[in-house]
């Protein structure tokens, strides 16, 4: 994004580098406020919205409309108490959420925010997200194994399992993007949807967002695939033993992980930061809003699953263990596979292949 | 059928084992020996014109200086198929506190009988799980009985100073100035 | 349902038999988010499946039998209201119906509509509040803030009736405490009349959800025969199909004189108790509705020892008649009532909305009960709850345990 000041062939190799790190560092900054600023605002975000779901008001009392309540929530958890049960496993207890919060805040680096804007531009984005979101069950399952807390135990089974089980078809998924834009870089992914109808893989990809979309919701573990931290069961799931800024690390995770799910839904089937091309047709508005940002279209269309979210959250009641795993295992994954096939045959038809 | 006409034919059917048949506002209660109490029961649930299949209530009660022998154990029966009832006890003597369990007629009867167990100490042979139910295990005394005052002296629970003792050890992570 | 079976945990699938393998022993409350109170459960899971469930109970005791027996009549009127403290007012009703048909004595035409208005409000709202924290027990958050939105109206409504929202200690032996006021029946009937579209509202959310209907259908079976066996009452029972309801077979108060229909279920599973229930819980609107219109004139309580005239009820002929032994008969019910009653016992079930709640006295011919012994539903319920739950998954208990509607404080007495 600095090109244009700066002319990197005019520079000292060694300056060069540090101008590079620099800039990075700064690309971090920017993402890590945006992202932390994000959750404490999608929280409230979530108990406004529900709350006006449930005929109440939500937040109200701290600022006007309750709009620093998230600010004196983190204030509150960064002065709590950090309690530590007496049997737990230590070393692993005070690991266990900085992994989780890592794992999620890592994906963060290849997530394209518009144009150009993306910490690391690698081209196998997709897998390195995979990897990531796997990574943090961990986080889940050493921590309900370090709490020595049998409540907190069964949640991080269940975590491990019902993460592991929607790993596979959230992949398999994406197979039909991968092979229509024939890359795993993100950024590719969003140009290659310029071709396609409405300008988005949506409609050519219908199944495999669906399931994408299914798969999502249990991979970061929200309502009705909430089951790892079912109050009404386990009480609170993996992170019961956790006080203070250590339950913040995983409430943070949470959150991020929301947003990056949202993020790859956005960059893989709804364009990314581009606005589709029929509505930038129509004359006068369509001027208006190709003026307007690409990380605005982003964030909306992010916004837009986010409130996806909670919405599913204040309407449905929660599934069953066994109910989770039969969906996941005899519902989606077929499902994924079938649309696999499907594109991979309309490729090569297309192509002249067959 | 009338509650009356129950309660003779239970006394024709076991003659021996009924005492005495009382009434008091249309309800019928039948007073038996408890020896043969659950094959009262079995009858009772049995017979295809009786067909008591509802154990309402099992409770007991304590008759101390008013009757002997000293306590009862009473069931309400009902039949959900012909509308009719009937009450049944069972007298229990102070010097032998048994008496057979009816949870192999009716499944509900067991927590009933343990709640009687537990006011009363009335032991209900072949139970499945004979413990206390409302009070804590380790309870002394059987408080409905009749000679359990409402209120008695001030005595300490004897948990009490292993709780005190652990607070004691545990003031070492107190937060300190 | 698919692939789990559900009578029998699969131990005859372990891949290594010679392998020790050990159930986890999980300690389900008296703290815990859905045990409805201090409900405790000792469950040994094998992975998720449940070998064995034990409810320990008792940590609410209060000993209201005992406190009863050392209470006058009268006295003992408000222990009833802390029984179960969401319906105090069925509660309320179901002893002094009691008390009424011990002594022999019966409240006039008015009172008799008045306590059942009020006795199927309380059901309004004991279900109301049932269909809330079951919801949000299988994880369903919105129902939970709806029906407190009605339900807040009942407790309004109540407030204005006698002073007081939960525990109302409204109904007295012979009659009830004060006469209905027309604002009070104009509120009500306003509510009567949007309470069905309400109804309809939960029902969107839960009665065709697809994940509702999954986490509830054959879940927690138990047949006819077997729960007329466990002495299941109420919803409880009438979701097994067993068309057994005390208001219509044995009718108390004014139930023989309004129509409704008792609902009864078919599987006898957690959805066929929740169907139960709201369907219930119109019937009731209805039953209110025809009390209002039906509501007789006339005096609200019966001249007997045990019953004092309400302030400002009486006519001024009344009074004069009254005013005889208006202050001497005060002076006694003050003092702790009469100090005599028939000599006698008796078993008086009500239909409150847990289930059959009776009351069981034995009069010695004194003012105090010489033995009361409560018979309430949850206690009975709850002893049911392994039966339910053995063979099940983790959270099919916390749909049993909202499926069969128990509260503590009746259950532990």
């Amino acid at each position: 994004m600095f090109e244009n000041i700066i002319r990197p062939e005019t520079l000292e190799p060694v300056v060069r580098s540090v101008i590079n790190i620099g800039i990075i560092l700064i690309n971090i900054a920017i993402i890590v406020g945006i992202a932390l600023l994000h959750v404490a605002y999608a929280t409230y975000f979530e108990r406004k919205t529900i709350g006006h779901m449930q005929v109440r008001l939500g937040p109200i009392e701290v600022g006007p409309h309750g709009i620093l309540q998230p600010i004196a929530d983190g204030l509150k958890l960064l002065f709590k108490e950090d309690v530590i049960p007496q049997v737990a496993d230590r070393t692993v207890f005070y690991i266990a959420p900085v992994i989780f919060f890592t794992a999620a805040m890592t994906s963060l680096a290849v997530i394209p925010f518009f144009e150009k804007f993306v910490i690391a531009d690698i081209n196998i984005g997709l897998l390195f997200l995979f990897a990531m979101s796997s990574l943090g069950a961990y986080g889940i399952v050493i921590s309900g194994w370090a709490s020595n807390s049998k409540y907190a135990f069964l949640g991080g089974l269940r975590s491990a399992a019902q993460v592991l089980s929607y790993e596979i078809p959230m992949g398999l998924s994406l197979v039909g993007v991968m092979i229509m834009a024939g890359s795993l870089n993100l950024s590719e992914i969003v140009k290659a949807q310029q071709g396609y109808p409405l300008g988005l893989y949506l409609i050519p990809q219908i199944l495999g967002f669906v399931v994408f979309v299914i798969a999502m919701f249990a991979e970061t573990g929200r309502c009705p695939f909430d089951l790892p931290e079912a109050e009404s069961e386990l009480v609170a799931g993996y992170f019961v033993e956790y006080s203070g800024f250590r339950f913040a690390l995983f409430f943070l995770g949470e959150y991020v992980g929301m947003f990056i799910m949202s993020s790859i839904a956005v960059v893989c089937f709804l364009g990314g930061w581009t606005v589709p091309q029929f509505i930038l047709g129509i004359p006068l508005i369509g001027d208006i809003l190709s003026k307007v940002p690409g990380i605005i279209w982003f964030l909306l269309k992010v916004y837009f699953f986010i409130f996806l979210y909670y919405w599913v959250r204040a309407t449905v009641p929660r599934y069953r263990y066994d109910q989770l795993m039969a969906i996941g295992w005899k519902i989606l994954i077929p499902v994924a596979l079938a649309n696999i096939v499907i594109t991979g045959l309309i490729k090569l038809w297309v192509k002249g292949m067959i | 059928m009338e509650p009356q006409e129950i309660a003779e034919k239970i006394k024709e059917r076991f003659p021996d084992e009924v005492i005495d048949i009382t009434s008091f506002r249309d309800q019928v209660s039948v007073i038996a020996r408890k020896e043969r109490i659950v094959d009262i029961c079995r009858y009772l649930y049995d017979d295809p014109h009786l067909h008591f299949d509802f154990l309402v209530d099992l409770c007991g009660v304590d008759y101390l200086d008013k009757k002997v022998p000293r306590f009862e154990v009473v069931y309400h029966l009902y039949s959900i198929k012909y509308r009719h009832r009937i009450r049944l006890k069972a007298q229990v003597p102070e010097d032998n506190l048994r008496i057979d369990t009816v949870t192999s007629v009716w499944a509900g009867a067991n927590w009933h009988e343990r709640e009687c167990f537990d006011m009363y100490g009335i032991v209900f042979r072949g139970h499945p799980d004979m413990r206390r139910i409302l009070m804590p295990e380790d309870w002394e005394g059987y408080p409905l009985r009749k000679d359990y005052p409402v209120t008695g002296p001030e005595k300490e629970w004897p948990g009490f100073q292993e709780v005190l003792d652990k607070a004691k050890a545990f003031r070492e992570f107190e937060w300190k100035e | 349902m698919e692939g789990i079976n559900r009578n029998q945990p699969p131990s005859d699938i372990r891949i290594a038999p010679e392998l020790h393998t050990r159930e986890i022993t999980l300690n389900m409350g008296p703290q815990h988010p859905a045990t409805h109170g201090v409900l405790r459960l000792v469950l040994e899971l094998d992975g998720e499946t449940i070998v064995k469930c034990t409810p320990y109970v008792g940590y609410l005791h209060r000993g209201t039998e005992k406190l009863g027996e050392n209470r006058t009549y009268l006295s003992a009127l408000p222990l009833t209201d802390r029984l179960d403290y969401v319906s105090s007012m069925n509660n309320n009703i179901g002893y002094v119906v009691a008390v009424e048909r011990l002594l022999g004595i019966g409240p006039p035409e008015r009172a008799k509509f008045i306590r059942t208005m009020v006795a199927e409000m309380g059901r309004i709202s004991n279900h109301l509040l049932w269909l809330g924290t079951h919801a949000l027990d299988v994880g369903a958050i919105t129902p939970f803030l709806y029906v407190f939105r009605e339900r807040e109206r009942i407790m309004d409504l109540f407030e204005g009736l006698c002073g007081a929202r939960l525990t109302v200690s409204y109904p007295r032996i012979g009659g009830v405490r004060n006469d209905v006021s027309q604002k009070f029946l104009d509120d009500l009937y306003a509510f009567t009349e949007e309470f069905p579209g309400r109804v309809d509202e939960y029902e969107t959310l839960l009665t065709v959800n697809r994940i509702w209907l999954k986490r509830t259908k054959g879940v927690g079976v138990i047949p006819a025969e077997d729960a007329i066996n466990w002495g299941l009452t109420g919803p409880t029972l009438r979701g097994s199909g067993v068309r057994y309801d005390i208001r219509k077979f044995a009718p108390y108060d004014a139930y023989d004189k309004v129509e409704f229909e008792i609902p009864i279920g078919y599987n006898g599973d957690v959805y066929d108790r929740y169907m139960v229930r709201i369907i219930e819980m119109r019937q009731a609107n209805r039953i209110i509705r025809q009390c209002i219109e039906k509501l007789p004139k006339g005096p609200i309580t019966i001249d007997s020892p045990f019953t004092f005239p309400p302030k400002g009820s009486l006519s001024r002929k009344d009074k004069e008649r009254f005013n005889k032994d208006y202050y001497s008969r005060h002076f006694t019910l003050a003092k702790g009532g009469p100090k005599e009653a028939p000599q006698g016992e008796i078993y008086v079930a009500t239909e409150v909305p847990k289930g059959e709640l009776g009351f069981y006295f034995i009069s010695d011919g004194t003012g105090r009960p010489y033995r009361m012994r409560i018979r309430s539903p949850s206690f009975v319920h709850t002893s049911a709850l392994p039966r339910l739950c053995e063979g099940g998954l983790v959270a099919d208990v916390i749909a049993n345990i909202g499926s069969i509607d128990i509260v503590l404080g009746e259950c532990d007495r």
